[in-house]
């Protein structure tokens, strides 16, 4: 049995309603602990006068430099001590889940008895950067309760101006319209640069985030310095028994109306069937004995919009792999960004294809740690400096899929224009 | 013993497989998925090329979980499921079975134990969100204070299929906006400059680094009653709260001034047209918890006006894109005022430099 409960009238309104309260877990815990009827109290003087109290602070483990999220309360009385004394500290560890975070109950189970013993019993399952977020320990039982996660074999993420800790969509394990297997991308980016999560030394955060197709489900291009899109390069592939059913379900109104006039760069066509043209770039799906859906491979930019209505009557070519965009980030300082395409597509088939994507990592990230300014993001260092600087800093070749248009003012120096055409010449000889 | 473990060193692991954690047919069936339908909200039928299927069962989290909860929602997957589960970037766990019969009883328990099924598709989902009053050091608001209210009054909109498209929501408690993009998001929007507190300036910050990190150069190193400190330019000051970070006696946060912003049309997939940032269109809402009710009703009349007016398979930014932004306006009855048109750098882009008008 814990203390009695302070008083919380504003946190008591959260209890009503029918979407879960995190009040009501709060309560349930607070039955037990001291600490969360402090958590409680301290919650509610927020509600009381609409300001926060938390302090940062320094808290750490042993050998690495980031990873807790310190917080001491600021409410303190006139002699300087901590109104809620048992809440006084209430710093979060933040672990590194399973890509697509998929567990097995013993797993959960134990996160929970571990935290039930060392912290607060809140964990927040997921948060922002895709961390599991034990919130809610002291300073001294910090370094017991890591000990007890990283013996299970979890790890630290990141904070501050470091590699964060990194996201993937369900993709390859669930999902169709996967191009890539995304959690062993994943792994395989993130497992090189836990030098660069767990000791912050860059001149601000770098994200990587991994989804499957442009549907982008893990929001990577503008969450993610490094966003690793999949895409594939053939054929949209087509079944026509389930084009049929498809078809025979939502009728010609829905085939025009919701995917054939959606379609962004109108690679989409009704012909009769005997209509449809050979070309080794057209695909076409069957909707009934008479017309098809046709698809002219070379104009659709793979958006997934009508791979999305028609799921399984169309679905991503075979010859998959990812784009990679670079720059995205939220408000501050400039305003949001979105990530701009520096890599049209790679393949990410093998371990030696993975292996190039985190060299590639590797090559913007020194690039970035070399040359961003403190606090500037990888997206304002390349509106700083430059996509060319950024590229050739990099190593990679110009390419106009990385643009919308070319540019629209004269107010450039072109003096190396003929050198520039002479090696494009040179390479295009080079690979004929 | 006790010194032993004192000196233990971290094994820096990474993350880890998670073929463990996986659900076996999942597993077995990795990077062979032929299709996928809802048989009804909340619920996702997958088929392998291999001929096996699963079914995911989609239901909403207060994501800020109590152990409590988090053992319950353990014990329905080993009682109702097949002890997997997996959460969403939204913070819905799924439950994953291969026998459809176990899909009607999991459901049953789940909403039997408060937890709505639905999320999936054409739904307004859950909202990513933040940390806020609860945890953050530097919020204007609450988050999981917000986001309950809001999906209190979304909850029919998550357990069915109704809307145009997907919905997704997001919160933020600053300026920072971790909540991130969003269809539509709610957004603290400070509308004062920060007031300084003297006395501390020159022991908590960093000077220099304070200075660089204004977007609009509105901060200068000033001597205040003979101590070294900050002084805003209050005409140049946009009240973005970039200073309070690094440096906590410029507080931000007021409870009067700091009101909440509305945002929509935030896109990040690729579908249809490119990704799209979101927009601001109402500010000035008064950060009135535990319910905030204005918010709440300023979301409600958008959602309500796009999913009446919307077409299938539109995201909110396709629909504005159809209708144009004095319709979407007039439609929701909020007023457009000159602190929607954009000033910052690039604005003139977001301008209108053309002659088409909808009559």
């Amino acid at each position: 049995m814990a203390k009695p409960m302070h008083p919380t009238p504003n946190l008591d309104q959260l209890e009503t309603g029918p979407w879960p309260s995190f009040v009501t877990g709060l309560k349930r815990l607070a039955k037990d602990k001291d600490y969360v009827v402090d958590v409680l109290g301290h919650l509610e003087q927020s509600y009381q006068t609409r300001k926060g109290y938390w302090k940062g602070g320094t808290v750490g483990v042993r050998g690495y430099g980031g990873g807790v999220i310190p917080r001491f309360t600021e409410i303190k009385d006139a002699n300087g001590q901590a109104v809620f004394k048992d809440a006084a500290e209430f710093h979060t560890i933040r672990v590194m889940p399973p890509p697509g975070m998929h567990y097995d109950t013993a797993t959960l189970r134990q996160l929970c008895d571990i935290w039930d013993k060392y912290g607060s019993g809140l964990i927040a399952l997921h948060g922002q950067s895709g961390d599991i977020m034990m919130q809610g320990c002291t300073t001294e039982n910090v370094q017991k309760a890591w000990d007890e996660i990283n013996e299970m074999g979890f790890d630290l993420g990141g904070a501050g101006p470091a590699v964060r800790t990194s996201m993937s969509c369900v993709g390859a394990a669930r999902c169709e319209q996967s191009c890539y297997d995304e959690a062993k991308a994943h792994k395989a980016v993130i497992n090189s640069f836990l030098d660069d999560i767990h000791r912050p030394a860059l001149p601000y955060k770098f994200k990587f985030k991994f989804s499957g197709c442009g549907n982008d489900c893990m929001n990577a291009i503008q969450r993610s310095d490094m966003a690793v899109i999949g895409t594939w390069r053939d054929n949209i592939r087509t079944d026509d028994e389930l084009g049929q059913k498809w078809f025979a379900k939502h009728g010609m109104n829905e085939l025009i109306n919701d995917v054939v006039s959606r379609c962004p760069t109108k690679a989409l066509q009704i012909k009769d069937a005997g209509a449809v043209r050979k070309d080794g770039h057209i695909s076409a799906v069957a909707l009934d004995g008479k017309q098809c859906l046709e698809i002219d491979n070379k104009d659709c930019v793979r958006c997934m919009h009508c791979i999305n209505v028609m799921t399984g009557a169309l679905a991503p070519g075979k010859d998959k792999g990812a784009s990679i965009l670079v720059g995205g980030k939220s408000h501050l300082k400039i305003g949001g960004l979105m990530g701009t395409l520096v890599v049209p597509f790679m393949k990410l088939d093998t371990e030696e294809d993975r292996e190039k994507l985190v060299e590639l990592a590797q090559s913007i990230i020194d690039f970035f740690a070399e040359n961003a300014l403190e606090h500037e993001r990888t997206g304002e260092m390349i509106e700083r400096i430059g996509l060319v600087n950024f590229l050739e800093g990099i190593g990679l070749d110009v390419d106009p899929h990385m643009i919308n248009t070319p540019r629209t003012n004269p107010y450039v120096r072109t003096d190396g224009w003929d050198e520039e055409v002479a090696k494009i010449e040179a390479k295009k000889k080079a690979a004929a | 013993m006790a010194e032993a473990q004192a000196l233990r060193k971290a094994v820096e692991c990474g993350v880890p497989d998670n073929d463990k954690y996986m659900h076996p047919t999942l597993l077995k069936n990795r990077g062979n998925w032929k299709y996928h339908d809802r048989p009804r909200p909340g619920v996702l039928h997958h088929v392998a090329h291999s001929g096996d299927q699963v079914w995911s069962v989609r239901a909403g989290t207060q994501r800020q979980m109590d152990t409590h909860t988090i053992r319950k929602l353990c014990d329905i997957a080993e009682q109702y499921a097949e002890g997997f589960v997996r959460f969403t970037i939204r913070s819905n766990i799924e439950y994953i079975v291969a026998d459809q019969k176990k899909v009607d009883p999991l459901i049953a328990k789940l909403e039997g134990e408060g937890f709505p099924v639905g999320g999936t598709g054409n739904s307004v989902t859950m909202v990513a969100h933040t940390q806020g009053w609860l945890h953050c050091d530097i919020p204007g608001t609450d988050a999981s204070g917000v986001v309950k209210s809001m999906m209190d009054q979304l909850y029919d909109e998550f357990k069915n299929e109704q809307m145009p498209n997907r919905v997704h929501l997001s919160t933020s408690c600053c300026e920072i906006n971790c909540g991130g993009q969003a269809d539509l998001a709610v957004i603290v929007q400070h509308t004062k400059p920060p007031k300084i507190n003297h006395d501390l300036v020159a022991n908590v910050c960093e000077r220099p680094a304070v200075v660089a990190r204004c977007p609009v150069a509105a901060i200068r190193p000033a001597l205040v009653n003979g101590k070294p400190s900050l002084e805003v330019d209050e005409k140049k000051c946009i009240c973005c709260g970039a200073c309070y970070p690094p440096c906590p006696p410029m507080q931000i946060n007021d409870p009067e001034h700091s009101k909440l912003a509305i945002w929509v049309g935030g896109k990040n997939s690729n579908a249809r047209g490119k990704p799209t940032f979101m927009k601001m269109v109402a500010s000035g809402l008064p950060n009135n918890a535990p319910r905030w009710p204005e918010v709440n009703e300023v979301v409600g009349r958008i959602l309500r006006t796009y999913k009446a007016d919307a077409r299938p398979w539109e995201r909110m930014a396709d629909w504005i894109d159809r209708i144009g932004w004095p319709r979407f306006f007039e439609k929701t009855g909020l007023p457009f005022t000159k602190y929607l048109i954009d000033d910052w750098r690039g604005s003139r882009a977001n301008l209108n430099a053309s002659n088409h008008v909808r009559f």
